[in-house]
């Protein structure tokens, strides 16, 4: 019915006594999220949201005592690093990191280290993810999701928000939406997602919302060409941005005549993806390219 | 965030890479007495942000302090790319025999830093990477432990840097990378790197770029942001914690999230008007916070109409439509005002937006359409 987050996850919150951990963790708890840990260092033993969640002073006890297995991070930019590293070490195999503001040069080594250990981090500067009806890791709303089988991947956090809307209004559900995160590195591209959902049983079309800077929509393009089979709409945004400026996220720049939103719709369509001018034309392109 | 050249060059001569360092001057008759201080000819350059300054007539060769004076009063004032230059580098001139590239960036698919060298120096390396691929070397650097001597070695015998100048090479490359990482950059490149006639390696143009996230541990660099070259609504924008980028058109907008900002502007453009800048509130949107937004969107002259776009999820839509009345009360310039507010409590918004007189829209399209209607009615 899904990937990455399902019925399965035993949620770990890193930073959970913080002001956004709490507020999240209680709509995740809402949602119907198992978490079964928070990690706070120094406040080991004390319960969190409204005494639901026990609270421990580190991850790799978090993971003893609980058996938690995916964790999701809204630990400071400074310290989310670390805190990345900690849940890798601590045997966490998923790992969302919210935080917004790392500076990339910290996430180099991260990465690398991660993708040694076969450590699946989702984000930076992500909204998480959310498998309609089942469970949610991240703070995109519960509200605006219906349980489906399109399954939907975006660099972007409420643009992907007004997209789900778009579809759910129209009737088309979900299996699966996956913010990937709007930095220059992040752990989970665009083709790793894909390939999720290629592979799902259970997510019969997919949708992509990429926006400019760098080269992932046209990596994923090509990744399209040569293995989806399913059926894809594409919305990328910021075909009125400046060059040289960087769009609020810190991947969204486009640098020389590279990474432009022309690029990345021409790309797309030579793959077959149908791209739509406006997030509310998807339901359509979807119901056109025969989902939905 | 981008520095100067002389700003680059400061950074690089304290990591130990060889150059003209040179002096800044903002009138002819600073750039006069540095000349002077000099000696000998030198090169009066514009210190602008923008690519192609060699291009536009910014950057000028002077024999003797009087012309020193004649082309820094010729530069003074110029405006490049839109930006009126307001500082020149006054720099001693030398006498090249060849010219390399050597850059690091932070390769986003990589993962890494990668270093770009290039025996075609002096000109833009996109320009090389057009017309001639394979005169560039692209080289990964590890990214645990970062780049090795065989590393150095290898850029230096493909650019055929003489045998006696390997060693002052090697000082350049490590240096340049020493830099790269202790200012946190996003790229670094020296263009040219030359030999000079009487065999010396220096550095005649530098720049370099930093990452924006990694700006609070260096509040040093921070110091050096060139205020001369941002919009002063940038700087406002800045100082709010608001994310602006101004741009020519006549609706301005305001939006919570970067992705949704964009497409905004994409829709406005879409349904046949001007965006007049991006914008991004970012979460909560307090009343003083959507104040000083529109304050910065107003001082625009241009701006004929607002598009507010809110999607509320963790805001919730009833509270961003009281701020938004709160706010459009203070204001000095009143403008149609279209607001579209989706989400959490967006029912209990309604009503608050109606009884203020504010044009609603329920979708995007349609919010977009109509503020390009006010604008060509208004």
């Amino acid at each position: 019915m899904s990937i990455l987050v399902d019925a399965g996850t035993r949620l770990l919150v890193q930073g959970i006594t913080g002001r956004e951990g709490e507020f999240h963790s209680r709509a995740m708890l809402e949602y119907g999220t198992p978490i079964v840990a928070g990690v706070t260092p120094g406040k080991g033993g004390q319960a969190a949201v409204d005494g639901r969640v026990p609270v421990f002073d580190t991850v790799e006890q978090a993971v003893r005592d609980t058996g938690a297995n995916a964790s999701c991070i809204f630990v400071p930019a400074p310290f989310a690093p670390d805190a990345i590293l900690e849940a890798a070490e601590s045997g966490i195999g998923l790992i969302f990191c919210i935080t917004e503001g790392i500076p990339a040069l910290d996430m180099v080594p991260v990465y690398h280290v991660l993708k040694s250990r076969s450590v699946r981090l989702i984000g930076p500067n992500c909204p998480g993810a959310t498998s309609p009806g089942s469970a949610k890791v991240g703070i995109i709303p519960g509200s605006i999701h219906r349980p489906g089988s399109v399954g939907l991947v975006s660099r972007s956090g409420t643009l992907t928000y007004e997209v789900v809307q778009a579809m759910t209004d129209a009737g088309i559900g979900q299996s699966t939406c996956v913010g990937i995160g709007g930095d220059p590195i992040i752990g989970t591209s665009f083709i790793e997602v894909l390939d999720l959902f290629n592979q799902d049983p259970d997510t019969d079309a997919i949708v992509l919302i990429g926006e400019i800077g760098g080269e992932e929509e046209e990596h994923a393009a090509a990744f399209v060409a040569r293995e989806i089979r399913k059926p894809m709409a594409a919305f990328i945004a910021g075909r009125t941005a400046p060059p040289g400026r960087r769009m609020g996220h810190a991947g969204a720049i486009i640098s020389g005549s590279a990474g432009t939103a022309e690029a990345k719709r021409q790309a797309l369509e030579l793959a077959g993806v149908r791209v739509a001018d406006s997030p509310s034309h998807i339901p359509q392109l979807l119901r056109d390219a025969g989902a939905g | 965030m981008k520095l100067q050249e002389y700003r680059s060059k400061e950074i690089l001569a304290r990591h130990g890479v060889s150059l003209l360092a040179g002096q800044v001057a903002d009138t002819p008759e600073e750039a006069r007495a540095a000349a002077e201080r000099i000696g000998g000819p030198v090169v009066v350059k514009a210190q602008v942000l923008v690519g192609g300054r060699g291009k536009a007539g910014g950057v000028k060769l002077a024999s003797d302090p009087g012309e020193a004076e004649a082309r820094a009063r010729e530069i003074l004032g110029m405006r490049i790319k839109g930006v009126s230059v307001r500082k020149v580098l006054v720099a001693p001139a030398a006498d090249i025999e060849r010219e390399f590239y050597l850059g690091l960036i932070l390769d986003r698919g990589a993962k890494a830093i990668i270093a770009i060298a290039s025996a075609e120096g002096g000109v833009e390396i996109e320009e090389t990477a057009r017309n001639n691929p394979d005169a560039i070397l692209r080289i990964g650097l590890h990214p645990l432990i970062g780049l090795q001597e065989h590393q150095v070695r290898r850029v230096a015998f493909r650019l055929g840097v003489p045998a006696e100048l390997r060693p002052d090479f090697a000082t350049v490359f490590r240096g340049l990378y020493a830099a790269f990482i202790a200012s946190d950059a996003d790229l670094a490149e020296i263009n040219p790197l030359v030999i000079t006639r009487d065999g010396a390696l220096l550095a005649l143009d530098a720049k370099i770029v930093l990452d924006d996230s990694a700006l609070y541990r260096h509040p040093e660099l921070e110091a050096l942001r060139d205020l001369d070259e941002e919009e002063p609504s940038e700087i406002a924008a800045r100082e709010a914690g608001i994310n602006f980028i101004k741009l020519d058109g006549t609706i301005g907008c305001m939006v919570n999230g970067a992705g949704l900002a964009m497409t905004t502007m994409d829709l406005v453009k879409l349904a046949g008007g001007e965006p007049a800048n991006f914008l991004d509130i970012g979460g909560g949107a307090k009343a003083e916070r959507v104040a000083a937004a529109f304050r910065i969107i107003l001082d625009d002259p241009r701006v004929q109409a607002i598009l507010v776009n809110i999607f509320g999820g963790i805001t919730r839509g009833d509270e961003v439509a009281r701020g938004i009345v709160e706010a459009r009360q203070t204001l000095s310039r009143q403008v149609p005002m279209v607001v579209r507010i989706v989400g959490t409590n967006a029912e209990e918004a309604r009503p608050i937006l109606a009884e203020a007189n504010l044009i609603t829209a329920s979708s995007l399209d349609e919010a977009a359409e109509r503020a390009v209607a006010a604008v060509r009615t208004g």
